[in-house]
């Protein structure tokens, strides 16, 4: 099924990008991650302008966000507060990613900057969760008991900045500027990468922030849900990539894999979920490594002046 | 007026034409003068085809050229290049002039029909683009860009060049086909035809061929130029609604 792309100005196959969108739909009901950081790498393989790949996916996160967000907050599982704060730092994050993008664009970086980036975050990321699943495997493997759970408090660093709010839902008292600037960071990322940053949210919130953990995931998706319509908006102001085929297309992959997903996510052991979810970041991460080392099939670029 | 006056009327305006030039007549002609990219699009396959009248006497046979043009643009060419262990973008030139789509078809592979200097006058192949190169950079780096840009062209299928591409029939009907990709820049493109013997272009001939985002796709684009907060504004409800939509509708079933 052909299908013309009117802003990243080429024909491709429909079923591949809608599978495409299936299979990060997958991912997100499974994991409860937005599956941006899949979607753009996967594009700018087939052949999407990167520039294109990165505003589309980010308009993909806001559709996949919005049922997981109502079912949520149905469930009291969102910190309106401590959300509005990181969303409120996501979009200083964003405006400055629209400054960076500008600015790399300009040097002709951005390419090599949005690898780099994904490399560190995944490579990191994947690692972390890595050791964390098999740590949480090994004694029903090894027959022992779990080692005890540690206790939830934030990280020293947050504990010394001034002015501190009451986030009641999360139950902490600490500064409004570590969420802020947490918000900020994933509004960058997201600008840049297209991704909503919901794995990069998720640890930071239960481990650096401290926050209870049957608000994390809903507050994450609550802050995502925003920052990738501000982001959404951004491109389409700025960079003018925003390809709303490209983006239905994955949309409606996305919205369908996101249901089977799901189902799947009932029956499978959360253990080994999370396992293969670290393996295949890890996989991603490898993946662009071996990229930016070996010689590229193209060693020039075009860029209309 | 009596037929046979007219008749006699008429040559009289064309010997002239047809006697003190040693040109022949070039009649081109294309398939279609408007090329609609809408949905589906997969790209176009045109014909270009006519004829070449000898003029009496000439002995001549004909070769036939046809060099189809995208809209040009300026562009910046970057080389990748290996600093600390990673690919990047390193050295880059401009280009004024780089045409968007180029095509060049022939009868014969065109270094048998002229010599260089020719064909670089009418420029007769993807080596002899007339890119316009800007800034001061010595000549050898330019021509290695050049290359890059043409080597990358030709590879998505933007630059062309079909040394058999041209088909004369009787030595009078030409035709040649050329395909345009789905990944076509839109504008005008101009099909220019040149007739060719020993070694000297002797007639030649233009036709333009608008290429032309329609339907749909057309307003995608306009919309996204034009009314960007729209757009952005358009792009956010569509990805709420139908997420929404498909949350409410497996919630139930």
């Amino acid at each position: 099924m052909d299908v013309y792309l009117p802003i990243a100005n080429l024909s491709v196959n429909g079923l591949y990008i809608v599978l495409l969108g299936g299979l990060t739909g997958i991912l997100s009901g499974l994991f409860g991650v937005g599956g941006g950081f899949l979607t753009t790498p996967l594009l700018i393989f087939y052949g999407i302008p990167p520039t294109v790949a990165a505003a589309s996916a980010a308009t993909q996160v806001t559709g996949a966000s919005v049922s997981g967000v109502i079912a949520h907050s149905r469930r009291n599982g969102v910190d309106y507060r401590m959300g509005t704060v990181m969303v409120g730092g996501g979009v200083i994050g964003a405006l400055i990613g629209a400054v960076l993008f500008r600015l790399l664009q300009s040097l002709g970086q951005i390419d090599v900057v949005i690898n780099i980036l994904y490399v560190l975050m995944l490579g990191s990321i994947g690692a972390l969760m890595m050791r964390e699943a098999i740590g949480a495997l090994r004694p029903s493997l090894l027959g022992q008991s779990a080692p005890p759970v540690r206790k939830r408090r934030h990280h020293p660093l947050v504990a010394s900045l001034p002015y501190r709010w009451r986030f009641y839902a999360s139950g902490l008292y600490i500064s409004p500027l570590a969420p802020l600037i947490l918000g900020m960071l994933v509004g960058i990322l997201t600008m840049l990468l297209g991704v909503g940053g919901g794995f990069l949210l998720v640890p930071a919130m239960l481990y650096i922030l401290g926050m209870s953990g049957n608000v994390v995931v809903g507050t994450s998706l609550y802050q995502i849900l925003f920052v990738t319509m501000v982001t959404t908006m951004t491109h389409a102001l700025t960079t003018k990539a925003v390809d709303l085929v490209l983006a239905a297309l994955l949309l409606l992959g996305s919205v369908l894999g996101a249901q089977f997903g799901t189902q799947i996510a009932l029956k499978a052991k959360p253990e080994y979920l999370r396992l293969a979810l670290a393996a295949l970041v890890l996989l991603i991460a490898l993946r662009m490594l071996y990229g930016l080392g070996v010689q590229p099939d193209e060693i020039y670029t075009v860029t209309p002046l | 007026m009596r037929p046979g006056r007219a008749a006699a009327l008429l040559l009289a305006c064309v010997a002239p034409l047809l006697m003190a030039q040693a040109e022949p007549i070039l009649v081109p002609e294309v398939s279609q003068s408007r090329i609609e990219v809408r949905q589906g699009f997969t790209g176009a396959n045109l014909l270009l085809y006519g004829a070449v009248i000898a003029p009496p006497g000439s002995r001549d046979k004909y070769d036939i050229v046809v060099v189809l043009k995208g809209p040009t643009e300026a562009v910046r060419i970057r080389e990748k290049d290996r600093i600390a262990g990673i690919w990047m973008n390193a050295a880059a030139t401009d280009f004024r002039s780089a045409p968007s789509f180029f095509a060049v078809a022939s009868s014969r592979p065109v270094r048998e029909i002229v010599d260089e200097r020719t064909a670089a006058i009418y420029e007769l192949g993807t080596d002899f683009i007339q890119l316009s190169p800007s800034g001061q950079i010595d000549p050898e780096e330019q021509a290695r860009f050049a290359k890059g840009l043409v080597e990358l062209r030709r590879r998505q299928g933007l630059y062309q060049e079909d040394p058999k591409g041209v088909r004369i029939s009787a030595g009078v009907l030409y035709q040649a086909r050329i395909n345009l990709p789905s990944n076509v820049t839109t504008g005008r493109y101009t099909a220019e035809t040149f007739a060719i013997a020993r070694g000297r272009v002797l007639a030649s001939a233009t036709a333009q061929i608008e290429v032309e985002k329609v339907g749909l796709e057309g307003s995608v684009v306009a919309a996204a130029q034009r009314w960007s907060f729209v757009y952005g504004l358009g792009a956010i409800a569509l990805s709420l609604a139908m997420g929404w939509v498909a949350g409410r509708l497996f919630a139930r079933g």
